[in-house]
């Protein structure tokens, strides 16, 4: 048993502490944030502009120009889910920027922001139709205008059911960044197989990374419940 | 029928999206016919296409898994010979050096596309490889050697590996056509040698084929693997940079030339291998 323990400390030791390893998780661990948070906020960003045009030209009004977007907008979600990420990033890094002198790290919050997007599009959308229609109604015949209805009686419902699937979708990103190192970008989980590369030794590196991402969808697990409590405060039950 | 129109839209895409791809790739082999005929004309254009063709930075691409070409001590930062060889080809032309880390495929196809200046990960010069790239001098000289199990007893020579035998290899290397296209094995891809050599110990793999020097490395740093007496083949390695870019192949040929000349490179590999 003892020696086991020496052993395995040996190789945490080599694949973490030797030549300041550590130091690479942890510049890896900063470069996956970063990705995942920018990603998230483009992801956020440009699904909400298509979540909107779809409502409004579901619901709303219908005219030739919201036809249009639309239809550009169900086109875009479809081609972006119907591929997989892994390809969208190939496909963006070494074809789409191929002439532009583009940092690897750009092409990858480009890349998952993008992807992120058609998710999260389709989340919101979901999300403000589910709640029933006789709330516009009555909100409406109260005197509000479609537009104080939809912000003080829809989103803040809206919101609520939005919320827990937003949060699977940014718990799914992060861990997707694991692929970035095929583009050279160096993530956690590159700086995982460089060492696993030198030292021949590829558990101990792995189970680090993990531990990492772990730690990270915890935090964020917490932070999300935390939040969906603090919405639930009004709810009657 | 709204369905069928939207459909028929996302065909037309599709096809415009490869019909622009393909009217790009004429372009680049109208580029090299003219090149044929006016050399230099080409030589500009290639420079302007070039990654970092006028910024100060000299771009290499590479996959740091084959000690001693190129790894990382630390995890991070890139070292070994081939990036010995690019400082001094950044140094010779006043630029600086940046190293992007990626898998072996990845670093052939950056050059190709034009997203590094060149790639430098002990690259093999291959025929259907000099279709799509040009090479540079060779400079080092590899052999493929296999790598066994200790005591596992099925490859007991270089010979045995043949049709059937279960082979680690890392993607697209010279190995792995090899074996797959040559000798016919059933041929297992991984992106780091780390990652076959973890197989090959749980008897996963029959034999790991690749260059002697990195397998050096790897039964040094594992008791329980051994490298097998004689050469499976041998070739040689040479740095890839993007088709027609004929200017910066030259000055690459010119510091490559100089190093072997000054015995610099064989220093490089034993700085490398004797730590």
């Amino acid at each position: 048993m003892g020696n086991w323990l020496i052993s395995a400390w040996e190789r945490f030791e080599k694949a973490f502490l030797v030549s300041d390893r550590y130091v690479a998780y942890l510049n890896g661990f900063k470069t996956t944030l970063i990705i995942s948070l920018f990603a998230v906020l483009l992801g956020v960003a440009v699904g909400l502009i298509l979540a909107i045009i779809k409502y409004t030209a579901n619901h709303v009004e219908k005219n030739i120009i919201l036809t249009l977007l639309n239809w550009i907008a169900n086109i875009y979600i479809g081609i972006i889910r119907g591929t997989p990420v892994y390809v969208q990033l190939l496909i963006i890094y070494f074809i789409i920027f191929a002439k532009m002198n583009t940092s690897p790290i750009v092409a990858a919050v480009l890349c998952f922001g993008i992807n992120s997007s058609a998710y999260v599009a389709e989340i919101i959308r979901a999300g403000i139709e589910a709640v029933d229609a006789g709330q516009m109604e009555a909100g409406r015949s109260l005197g509000l205008g479609w537009g104080q209805t939809m912000v003080s009686i829809i989103m803040p419902q809206a919101i609520k059911n939005i919320l827990p699937a937003l949060g699977n979708e940014f718990i799914v990103l992060v861990k997707e960044t694991a692929i970035v190192g095929t583009i050279a970008v160096r993530d956690v989980t590159k700086a995982a197989q460089n060492v696993g590369a030198i030292t021949y030794d590829l558990l101990p590196p792995l189970l680090i990374t993990a531990a990492m991402y772990l730690v990270v969808v915890i935090i964020l697990t917490k932070l999300l419940s935390m939040f969906e409590r603090r919405l639930a405060q009004s709810d009657r039950r | 029928m709204k369905k069928m129109v939207s459909l028929a839209c996302v065909m037309a895409l599709a096809v415009s999206m490869m019909a622009g791809c393909s009217s790009k790739s004429e372009e680049t082999k109208a580029a090299e016919t003219t090149a044929d005929t006016v050399a230099e004309t080409t030589a500009e254009t290639a420079g302007e296409s070039a990654a970092a063709g006028d910024s100060g930075k000299l771009i290499m691409a590479t996959e740091a898994g084959f000690a001693p070409y190129e790894y990382t001590e630390d995890g991070e930062t890139v070292v070994g010979v081939d990036v010995d060889i690019a400082n001094e080809i950044a140094k010779a032309m006043g630029k600086e050096l940046e190293i992007q880390n990626m898998t072996f495929d990845g670093a052939l196809l950056a050059v190709q596309q034009g997203v590094v200046d060149f790639a430098a990960a002990g690259i093999s010069v291959t025929p259907d490889r000099q279709e799509e790239m040009d090479f540079t001098i060779e400079y080092a000289t590899s052999k493929q050697v296999v790598v066994v199990k200790k005591d596992a007893g099925k490859i007991g020579s270089v010979d045995d590996v043949k049709e059937g035998t279960v082979v680690g290899v890392q993607m697209g290397t010279t190995g792995d056509f090899y074996c797959t296209d040559d000798l016919g094995c059933e041929v297992k891809q991984f992106s780091k040698y780390a990652e076959a050599a973890l197989e090959l110990k749980n008897d996963k793999l029959d034999c790991i084929v690749m260059d002697s020097l990195p397998a050096e490395q790897l039964v040094a740093a594992n008791d329980d693997l051994e490298i097998l007496d004689g050469e499976l083949f041998t070739d040689k390695y040479a740095i890839a940079v993007k088709k027609g870019n004929t200017e910066l192949l030259d000055q690459i040929n010119e510091v490559l030339q100089q190093l072997i000349d000054e015995g610099k490179i064989d220093e490089y590999t034993i700085n490398h291998t004797t730590k």
